[in-house]
């Protein structure tokens, strides 16, 4: 990256400069054409509502961000986040139901019953396999009983036949994101069915749910190489901060929390002022703002939940995970770097992008190019969330033949490169250059549109940091980075976790039915 | 934002869409009110999408251009005939090769990293990719480079300079996936599957090896150039550029070329598949992957809209039969789902897919089976008919809801030759679709004699084992990786 001529460089550099002032401006009329078409009103109970004009095609897409994620789940109970997630997809007192009196006492009934099961189920001695049997049966009998006033996924049914598409939720470990698109002319129904199960959550067919959620586990977790890595390498690096605990929950957790549980989390957490809710496409301000109004009043009120007060301690000893198993090889490490409201943040992107953006970044070049020894290598961050401090993290997909112990080495040449020789005058200029570009490339999509308004407005309180970020990403220079860099990545700060293939043991048989 | 062109807009014309009300689910406990009913669902605002301008040049080669001037790009591709299935099965592999070398490379003026170098500087991007049936050289740029990057897209299509090192490059990338490919489970059970709908030999489901990637050499990256790029192309532009301009521009490009030669017709076999249960021993994973396979049909067949609503109902989204039943009321699935699956210009598969933990491999089994029989022996409603339409219907729109998806369908249209108005007749189809429709395809295209099972996952702890589907002998499927008399990879290293 050093030889290239001084003649190209500082033509290229010109280029840049100009390139740069063009899409200043046009990074300030979009703020200014956004202000026009963007309306943002606070409702009585805290709620956010924002709704942008983009009338491109009768159609518009929402997102309901709820400022709690896993992050959120109480000790023992990991995975409950998601949990609720699901369960509001099963519909309110007002749809779902047969009869919605009969089902509420007989749902008081599964909950009873579920706890007299666990009861006995965890009792450290004395635990009578008899009794169990008996009070498993009585927990599914009265399943069945709760099952039989039930109108299985009418919820989404209702929402699929008036054309929603895309329909989703995430949970990730910072927040919960509801999703869908529609044909404009159903924004009347979908606040109806969104306020609804915000507001009237019912906690119906939660166990066989859970079941479901479970088998989710299985699939993303426990029976995927690089899921395993992940879950264990974020396990090693946090020691007190609830980042470090698996967000699908761990088996013995997410498979004993209960709907009553997911029903104090919606309580705390479900209240206006840890909500808001984007709707961009084509709707007007003037007459969908009173319609959602009357529908999203009737989420309720409350404080905003108190923020985590957990702050990760100061990580002062290296630490390494090494899985041997007959996967091919794998290697990923993390630094703890600070959260999203850090000065220092956008020097982070500028890293972030410089080492893995496309087949220029260093790494790339270096690992992927040149040594050949990677068919992949990244660095990335903040991970596994941005509200608090994550980890700036890079991995490499070893070439066959070679080890994570080599992906190890190259990947701290390029650190160390980082740290004692600056970025050149083309990678900032890249680095700022590619950020407008990526802006401006995501507003030409409702759903993507929508789903960004909504997390900067939940995360600066104000949807014009989506903007103005783009003002952090200017004062980023080259003397930032190599200070960040020094600050970040020192062998105390570092975890590391590896998949170090072994041979298949032909001889060695597992027990039938083993677990 | 702006005004809809007048001139192109009749194609897919849905301008006052007839929504209709949701009716009470037949078969269900009655409910007390639905206050959903309640709720007036106004006219929708009309619509005309906009389509792109269709241009034939003389020489065949066909060129669209999509205005959009809401943001300030502009992006453009060419679709070349021709991809891996027309490939030498000794070589296969050459097309995702050939796509990934032909831009690493670069041209004789620019090599592929300064290229790199000067796109990236820009925003901008210059893209190659080798697919199934074809090849796409691609580029994206803001507004002002429109012409740099054009020019650069035009040179890398005409004058590609293919290089040894670049070849190597992407040999080791391809080794690397082939080497990896057993580690995770979804990919061996869609590989293995496919392969037992149309065989381990066929062009749509052979795979790579390290043999045939090693085999692959410069002259076959440029002889496969040669031989494709004198095909129909068809050239798509989209974004924020002056119509009259870019036309001449791409005329200027395209127009000297000579007469198009088309590809031969490709003449591919295609036999039922065979039945059975097939299985592959995973230890260390805790949930079996489940398909259900056999061979599925192509768009050219009337029945299609037919099927699109059967697939509805069977797996298609939150109410369907597979959702309500594996999912929902059993809880043995996270992923369930699945259909009769239509390509362009060849029978895709028929697949449904469950994943569920060891132990409920076989109850989960037989419950996606039971569904997929019940396709011929229980009828279909009213209800199912009319929830599956509306589901299609009203979500319709999102088909063509952005200037980039109108133009995308239109290159399709035109690459596999169906009329410029499909989706419209599509869409009136599928509205006409009856009950008598339903169950009729119900019996002439569901076979439960006819499909395959696959099940990855972990033998020891997959109780009751898979005798127990009573679908006679299990076969065990063998996926070692192939290894070549010395690693291609090892001997090609520096």
């Amino acid at each position: 990256m050093q030889s290239r001529t001084f003649s190209w460089s500082w033509s290229g550099f010109l280029a840049l400069m100009l390139m740069a002032m063009a899409l200043q401006c046009a990074r300030a009329q979009d703020l200014k054409s956004f202000e026009q078409k963007i309306t943002t009103k606070v409702l009585p109970n805290g709620l956010t509502l924002i709704v942008c004009e983009r009338p491109e095609a009768p159609v518009f897409s929402y997102t309901t961000f709820i400022d709690a994620g896993d992050v959120n789940d109480p000790s023992g109970e990991s995975g409950l986040a998601h949990m609720f997630e699901h369960l509001a997809f099963k519909g309110t007192s007002e749809i779902g139901t047969t009869d919605y009196a009969a089902e509420k006492v007989a749902l008081a009934k599964v909950e009873e019953a579920n706890n007299a099961y666990e009861a006995e189920y965890l009792k450290p001695v004395g635990r009578d396999p008899q009794k169990l049997a008996e009070l498993k049966k009585a927990f599914v009998a009265a399943q069945a009983e709760a099952h039989k006033y039930v109108i299985p996924n009418q919820f989404t049914d209702v929402a699929e036949r008036a054309g929603a598409h895309g329909l989703n939720a995430s949970t990730g470990l910072d927040e919960t994101m509801y999703f869908w698109s529609m044909p404009e002319n159903r924004l009347e129904l979908w606040a109806w069915l969104e306020s609804g199960r915000l507001s009237d959550t019912v906690p119906r067919e939660f166990y066989k749910e859970r079941d479901v959620v479970v088998e989710e586990r299985r699939m993303r977790t426990d029976s995927n190489p690089i899921g395993r890595l992940v879950e264990q390498f974020l396990a090693t690096a946090y020691v007190a901060h609830n980042y470090g605990r698996s967000g699908v929950g761990w088996p013995s957790e997410v498979s004993q929390v209960s709907a009553t549980e997911a029903m104090e989390f919606h309580k705390k957490y479900y209240v206006g002022s840890n909500v808001v809710v984007t709707v961009v496409g084509d709707v007007k301000a003037s007459e969908a703002l009173p319609i959602l109004e009357k529908y999203f009043s009737k989420v309720p009120g409350g404080p905003k939940p108190e923020d985590m007060t957990t702050v990760e301690p100061k990580q002062f000893a290296e630490k390494t995970v090494v899985i041997r198993e007959q996967t091919q090889p794998f290697y990923i490490e993390g630094y703890h770097r600070p959260n999203y409201r850090d000065p220092d943040d956008a020097v982070y992107d500028a890293i972030g992008d410089i080492m893995s953006n496309g087949r220029v970044s260093r790494l790339y070049r270096s690992l992927v190019r040149d040594q050949q020894i990677a068919a992949e290598a990244q660095g990335f961050s903040p991970f596994p969330g941005d509200k608090y401090p994550g980890l700036f993290a890079f991995y490499a997909v070893p070439l066959p033949g070679h080890t994570p112990t080599e992906m190890r080495d190259a990947i701290h040449k390029e650190i160390d490169n980082l740290k004692t020789a600056d970025v050149t005058d083309e990678e900032l200029a890249m680095y700022k250059t590619r950020s407008r570009a990526d802006l401006l490339r995501g507003l030409a999509d409702n759903q993507g549109l929508s789903n960004a308004l909504a997390e900067y407005q939940t995360r600066y309180g104000d949807w014009r940091q989506l903007f103005l970020q783009l003002d952090r990403v200017d004062k980023v220079t080259k003397a930032d980075i190599r200070r960040v860099a020094n600050l970040v990545f020192t062998a105390s700060n570092r975890t590391s976790a590896e998949i170090d293939t072994e041979a298949p043991h032909a001889s060695e048989k597992k027990d039938g039915g083993a677990q | 934002m702006k005004s809809l062109s007048l001139k192109n807009m009749s194609r897919i014309l849905v301008a006052g869409v007839v929504f209709s009300t949701l009716l009470l689910p037949v078969g269900l406990p009655a409910q007390q009110s639905k206050p959903w009913e309640q709720i007036a669902v106004p006219k929708l605002h009309e619509f005309n999408p906009h389509q792109p301008k269709r241009i034939q040049l003389k020489n065949g080669i066909v060129i669209f251009l999509q205005e959009d001037h809401e943001l300030p790009f502009v992006s453009g591709s060419v679709l070349i005939p021709g991809g891996g299935r027309d490939e030498a099965p000794a070589k296969t592999g050459l097309v995702s090769l050939y796509g990934q070398t032909w831009r690493t490379s670069g041209t004789e003026k620019m090599s592929g990293d300064a290229m790199d170098d000067l796109l990236e500087s820009k925003a901008a991007h210059i893209e190659t990719v080798g697919g199934e049936d074809s090849t796409t050289i691609a580029w994206d740029s803001l507004k002002g480079d429109t012409d740099q990057v054009f020019a650069l897209a035009v040179d890398l299509l005409f004058h590609p300079k293919f290089n040894a090192e670049k070849l190597q490059l992407a040999q080791q990338q391809e080794a690397t996936s082939i080497v990896r490919r057993n580690d995770d489970e979804g990919e061996i059970a869609g590989r293995e599957s496919n392969k037992l709908v149309y065989g381990a030999d066929s062009p749509y489901a052979r795979q790579t090896e390290l043999a045939t990637i090693g085999a692959v050499t410069l002259g076959d990256l440029q002889a496969w150039h040669d031989r494709t790029l004198g095909g129909k192309l068809i050239v798509s532009v989209s974004g924020d550029f002056e119509p009259a301009a870019m036309e001449a521009k791409l005329r200027a490009a395209f127009e000297a070329l000579p007469p198009v030669k088309p590809l031969p017709a490709r003449h591919d076999a295609f036999h039922d598949t065979q039945p059975g249960v097939f299985f592959i021993d995973k230890e260390d994973v805790n949930q079996s992957n489940v398909q259900i396979v056999g061979l599925g049909t192509d768009r050219h067949n009337p029945d299609v809209p037919t099927l699109a609503v059967m697939n509805d109902i069977l797996g298609g989204g939150f109410a369907s039969r597979l959702f309500q039943k594996v999912r929902t009321e059993l809880g043995l699935a996270y992923a369930v789902g699945g259909g009769i699956g239509f390509s362009y210009d060849h029978p895709a598969t028929f697949r449904v897919d469950v994943l569920t933990k060891s132990a409920s491999t076989v109850d989960a089994t037989k419950a996606a089976l039971a569904e997929i029989a019940g396709l011929t022996t229980r009828p279909f409603t009213e209800d199912e008919l009319k929830r599956a339409k509306d589901d299609l219907l009203n979500s319709f729109l999102f088909r063509y809801d952005s200037r980039d998806k109108v133009l995308a369908e239109r290159v399709l249209l035109e690459f596999y030759g169906y009329p410029a108005d499909y989706l419209e007749t599509y869409k009136a189809a599928l509205e006409k679709v009856t009950l008598a429709d339903l169950n009729a395809a119900g019996k002439k295209y569901i076979h439960p004699n006819k499909l395959a099972v696959l099940v990855v996952g972990n033998g020891p702890e997959i109780k009751p084992d898979l005798d127990t589907l009573d679908l006679g002998a299990v076969k065990n499927v063998d996926i070692t990786i192939p290894q070549p008399k010395a690693s291609a990879a090892e001997e090609k290293k520096q």
